[in-house]
């Protein structure tokens, strides 16, 4: 069992700036565990989501930032409709992965590494295309075999556009960006 | 018939590749209901789960392109079949309209600016909102009498209520609604709005295993002949990965996943091309064939009752 001294290692700067980009207030928290007994995800999570709710009350940014849980929360939004004090959690869930993202804490390789194929193909095309994105994924994390079994189904049936559809004002989108996200990051 | 209803149309990018079944039967259902859809030129990408995950101004810049697209046609609602880009788009509209700063900074980032005037819809919502499910049922020419139905909406269609601003975000009821008027047998399924695992099929299909997996086993021993969804990757996740949680999960499910705008379609007695049904990997025949039975049986009875 982790034990975690809760008055200790309050990080001040990381709550305000949690509180500053999700407009949330983490501490209107009061830990009735609604958000966790929702959660679709809990069963591969490392820490539910009501302990990161607490682990945020207390400042202590490393256990949050360096958990898998933050990259494994798909957004369904369960625990921001049923959280009694009305707390937008998926919001501060979403916060916490920008942050983690930006100190490179990226717990999920194979989940980021997705991420980041589905918009290389957006900010090449302009719209995603499915098939180049599969095969960057499939570069760079090396799975080959995972989801073999389901080319041939997809090709018989032409459920997936052998070519990409790209738009006119692709470099439009591309400098969506460079000019939000600066060059390279993502 | 009321004024013709026209929307601005964002079909999203899984609707040219794996969603062409959804894409496809949307278009056709809405045509058949006298519903335009005028497709905004050149739209882009709404960026779906993966931006989001990066930044939030980011992802609603994305999403404001094509709103900004939407307000130079004049028009004043975009409707899209898609639930992840329905939800981008509204939780950008819905953060430019609480903040003015954040428009402001979003704007920042586009070569039109987003004045953030148009409204975003679901089709779901423009069927059973604006044209309304009377207008629908009068359309079926072939009822889907005895098809037994698992209606899942899927997690964000209706979540998180202050900004999806439509249906019940814990048992939303307008599939439902719109299925019984096509003559099915809607069964009660509890699991409507549970994630299905998402964009993880990829990353972690194990996940996906597990939460579809626990989607199919409730709509199989509800003694569902079919799920319909409005999602296309709901779809993929309970259809193409089907095979995939049977192996994982030592099961043999065999239940075809439909969008509900093929089935639409299917009781509208709209053609193959419009629906797309060869598309499904689990195959509708076994189910439509009962349904057929059913059909013919209720026929029989009817005729033997009028002889007698």
């Amino acid at each position: 069992m982790d034990v975690l001294k809760l008055d200790s290692g309050y990080d001040a700067a990381f709550v305000e700036a949690v509180m500053n980009e999700s407009g949330q207030d983490p501490f209107a928290c009061y830990q009735c565990g609604n958000c966790t007994a929702g959660c679709p995800y809990t069963f591969v999570y490392d820490l539910p989501v009501h302990q990161i709710m607490r682990l945020l009350q207390a400042g202590h940014k490393g256990r949050i930032l360096q958990s898998h849980s933050l990259w494994l929360c798909a957004t369904c939004e369960s625990c921001t409709t049923r959280c009694p004090n009305n707390i937008d959690v998926a919001r501060i869930m979403d916060v916490l992965r920008h942050m983690a993202g930006r100190e490179g804490m990226i717990t999920e390789k194979q989940v980021k590494q997705f991420n980041d194929s589905f918009l290389d193909s957006v900010k090449k095309h302009g719209r995603v295309f499915e098939f180049g994105t599969l095969v960057k994924y499939i570069a760079r994390s090396g799975r080959f075999w995972s989801d073999a079994d389901l080319g041939p189904k997809v090709m018989r049936k032409g459920k997936i556009a052998p070519r990409p559809h790209d738009i006119k004002g692709k470099d439009e989108v591309a400098r969506i960006f460079h000019s939000v996200l600066g060059d390279g990051k993502k | 018939m009321s004024p013709e209803l026209s929307y601005a149309y964002y079909p999203g990018c899984s609707g040219l590749s794996t969603s062409k079944d959804y894409e496809i039967s949307t278009r056709a259902v809405c045509r058949a209901l006298g519903i335009k859809l005028q497709e905004i030129p050149d739209w882009s990408c709404c960026g779906s789960t993966p931006a989001h995950t990066v930044d939030h101004v980011f992802s609603a810049a994305l999403s404001a392109r094509n709103l900004s697209l939407a307000e130079q046609m004049g028009s004043d609602t975009v409707i899209t079949p898609c639930p992840s880009c329905l939800t981008n788009l509204k939780v950008a509209a819905h953060r430019m309209e609480q903040e003015p700063a954040f428009q402001q900074e979003v704007n920042r980032h586009l070569q039109e600016p987003c004045v953030n005037t148009v409204q975003v819809k679901s089709v779901l919502q423009a069927l059973i909102q604006d044209l309304g499910p009377e207008a629908i049922a009068k359309q079926v020419e072939k009822p889907l009498s005895g098809l037994k139905i698992a209606p899942y909406y899927g997690c964000i269609m209706n979540r998180p209520p202050e900004v999806m601003d439509f249906d019940d975000p814990e048992n939303p009821v307008a599939m439902d609604e719109i299925l019984r008027g096509l003559g099915a047998e809607v069964l009660p399924y509890p699991l409507k709005v549970e994630c299905c695992g998402a964009s993880y099929g990829v990353a972690r299909k194990d996940v996906v295993m597990q939460l579809s997996g626990k989607l199919l086993d409730l709509a199989d021993s509800l003694g569902a002949d079919a799920i319909a969804t409005a999602c296309p990757l709901c779809q993929m996740n309970l259809d193409l990965r089907q095979d995939q949680i049977n192996a994982a999960l030592k099961r043999s499910f065999r239940l075809p996943v439909f969008y509900y705008t093929q089935l639409m379609g299917l009781a509208f007695g709209l053609e193959e091309k419009d629906l797309l049904l060869n598309k499904l990997n689990v195959p509708a025949g076994p189910a439509l064939a009962k349904m057929q039975q059913a059909a013919e049986a209720a026929a029989e009875q009817d005729a033997q009752t009028k002889e007698q």
